[in-house]
């Protein structure tokens, strides 16, 4: 009963083993891709996993505050940072054991050729409430 | 009749269904129709026999359930009418401790006995234990009907354990509330009425655990959520309602001399209670029953609290000591560590583990907590 972001990174994950952009795949293999995403998302909400799924443009702004009374500041998008994410997934399991074995066949995708992306995914567990029993 | 009332009735009533040959995952589905209609149908009139009321307009729905499943595939009904009237055969608490068992039946992982138990047994909504969880609405229903084809293939009749049902009420109550549903509350009013079901010391040293520390609920964080630590809380605010029933459970549980893992755990929060100043605690005795834990429950952060209770008992030294034989890997190890070498004397070391244990804290009211020690420290290491 933990929760866990499943990252994906446009840019700053390890290079994937199977590491040919999705612009150069056939248009079959993108559908194969698209697919398998979608069932995998289906077969968390069938296990009673799933939490949500989105996904992020690349594109963005940094923004901060500029003083009271003045509007905030926009700088941006940099397209020398280092690492941008593509989108997440959030699950919520009963140990980090399963939420290694999603995200493993989350980056098993498959990509070009059909075969898997072996993709590196981020893991990130979620703070969570305190216990009621702490002492 | 209040909610909590109505949802009382809710393990009877599946019973009663099972044992007229219903199964049990449309059963528990007719139950929540009936109570669904229950809320309106009673809003105008209250029944005279809610109980009755319960029984009829359930059954009459799983009917209807059973009757679009039968047309569905194609094959003969079975429950082609209404059943005769009469007294309802069988024990109602035999019926409801069978389904405390089956749903926290060892086949089903925690996260789906916890989600079950409090639908089937607790009567709570689909929608409020996904609230309480923070899960979608439906991905909480996927995970019960799921739990529910894993355990109703074999009706109510399957061996139960009661130990699986206690720590499914324990992880319940150690959740305590998130959404609109009082968690902690809803765990103690299921381990009540357990021990009313089963004979067994430890379901009561469970209860008494409960009331012990849900009598400190109002003292443990500040207005803003922050973590007050037990030497800093307000016992004025402790419930001593709460405090005395849990203390005459314990004991009454204790003389069977059947001890266990949850009565010695409800000791050493009895042992917290009993102190008016947190000076006046016994930290001696609480020491001893860490050692009676460890015979039942070994387990590192059993160890850690402990290395807490000794640094009270016999002074800085001795809590070292007793810590040099946990695994620092243990969650909050930094933090008792912190704690412990601050008394001891050493603020640098003491500053260090702070931050340490607020980078590792598993929530955010502990990160901050940790964050607030280590800025204290620093603060007088370079004032």
């Amino acid at each position: 009963m933990a929760k866990y972001l499943l990252l994906k990174h446009y840019r700053g994950a390890p290079a994937a083993v199977n590491n040919v952009p999705m612009d150069q795949w056939t248009p079959s293999e993108v559908e194969a891709h698209i697919q398998y995403m979608n069932d995998f998302a289906a077969k968390l909400e069938a296990s009673g996993e799933f939490v949500d799924g989105q996904a992020l443009a690349p594109d963005g702004m940094w923004v901060r505050h500029d003083g009271p009374g003045k509007p905030p500041v926009t700088d941006g998008p940099f397209a020398e940072t280092k690492d941008l994410i593509a989108g997440w997934m959030i699950i919520d399991v009963d140990s980090r054991e399963r939420a290694i074995e999603l995200a493993g066949e989350l980056s098993a995708a498959p990509g070009a050729n059909g075969e898997p992306i072996h993709e590196w995914l981020e893991v990130r567990p979620f703070l969570t409430m305190p216990p009621t029993v702490a002492d | 009749m209040d909610d909590v009332e109505l949802r009382r009735l809710v393990p009877r009533v599946i019973g009663v269904l099972v044992r007229r040959g219903a199964d049990f995952a449309t059963a528990e589905d007719a139950v929540q129709e009936a109570l669904i209609r229950a809320v309106t149908a009673w809003e105008r009139q209250r029944p005279s026999d809610p109980e009755g009321w319960l029984i009829t307009v359930a059954w009459r729905a799983f009917v209807d359930m059973a009757r679009s499943e039968s047309a569905r595939r194609q094959r003969e009904f079975r429950f082609d009418g209404e059943p005769t009237p009469g007294p309802v055969a069988g024990s109602g608490a035999d019926d409801t401790l069978s389904l405390y068992f089956l749903c926290a039946h060892p086949e089903l992982t925690p996260s789906s006995a916890v989600a079950l138990t409090l639908r089937a047994v607790g009567g709570l909504t689909t929608r409020q234990i996904a609230q309480a969880y923070l899960v979608p609405e439906a991905t909480m229903a996927q995970r019960i009907s799921r739990a529910k084809r894993t355990v109703g293939r074999g009706g109510l009749d399957r061996p139960g354990d009661v130990a699986t049902v206690m720590r499914v009420l324990y992880l319940v109550f150690n959740e305590g509330y998130t959404g609109d549903v009082d968690l902690a509350a809803e765990a103690i009013r299921l381990t009540r009425e357990l021990s009313g079901l089963v004979d067994d010391p430890e379901v009561d040293g469970l209860l008494a655990l409960m009331l012990l520390h849900h009598a400190r609920r109002r003292s443990r964080n500040g207005p803003d959520g922050r973590i007050v630590p037990l030497a800093e809380q307000d016992r004025t605010r402790w419930d001593t309602g709460l405090i005395s029933e849990g203390v005459a459970v314990l004991q009454a549980a204790l003389g069977r001399d059947r001890l266990g893992e949850y009565q010695a755990q409800a000791a050493i929060a009895a042992l917290h209670a009993d102190a008016e100043r947190f000076e006046d605690t016994d930290w001696v005795q609480i020491v001893e029953w860490y050692d009676e834990l460890l015979r039942f429950a070994d387990t590192p952060i059993t160890r850690l609290n402990r290395a807490v209770a000794v640094g009270e008992a016999d002074g800085a030294p001795a809590g070292l000591a007793a810590l040099a034989g946990v695994d620092p890997a243990t969650p909050r190890w930094e933090a008792v560590a912190a704690f412990l070498h601050e008394r001891n004397g050493d603020l640098a070391t003491a500053a260090g583990l702070y931050a340490a244990a607020a980078r590792n804290a598993p929530n955010l009211a502990e990160r901050d907590h940790q964050s607030r020690q280590a800025a204290r420290l620093n603060q007088r290491l370079n004032g």
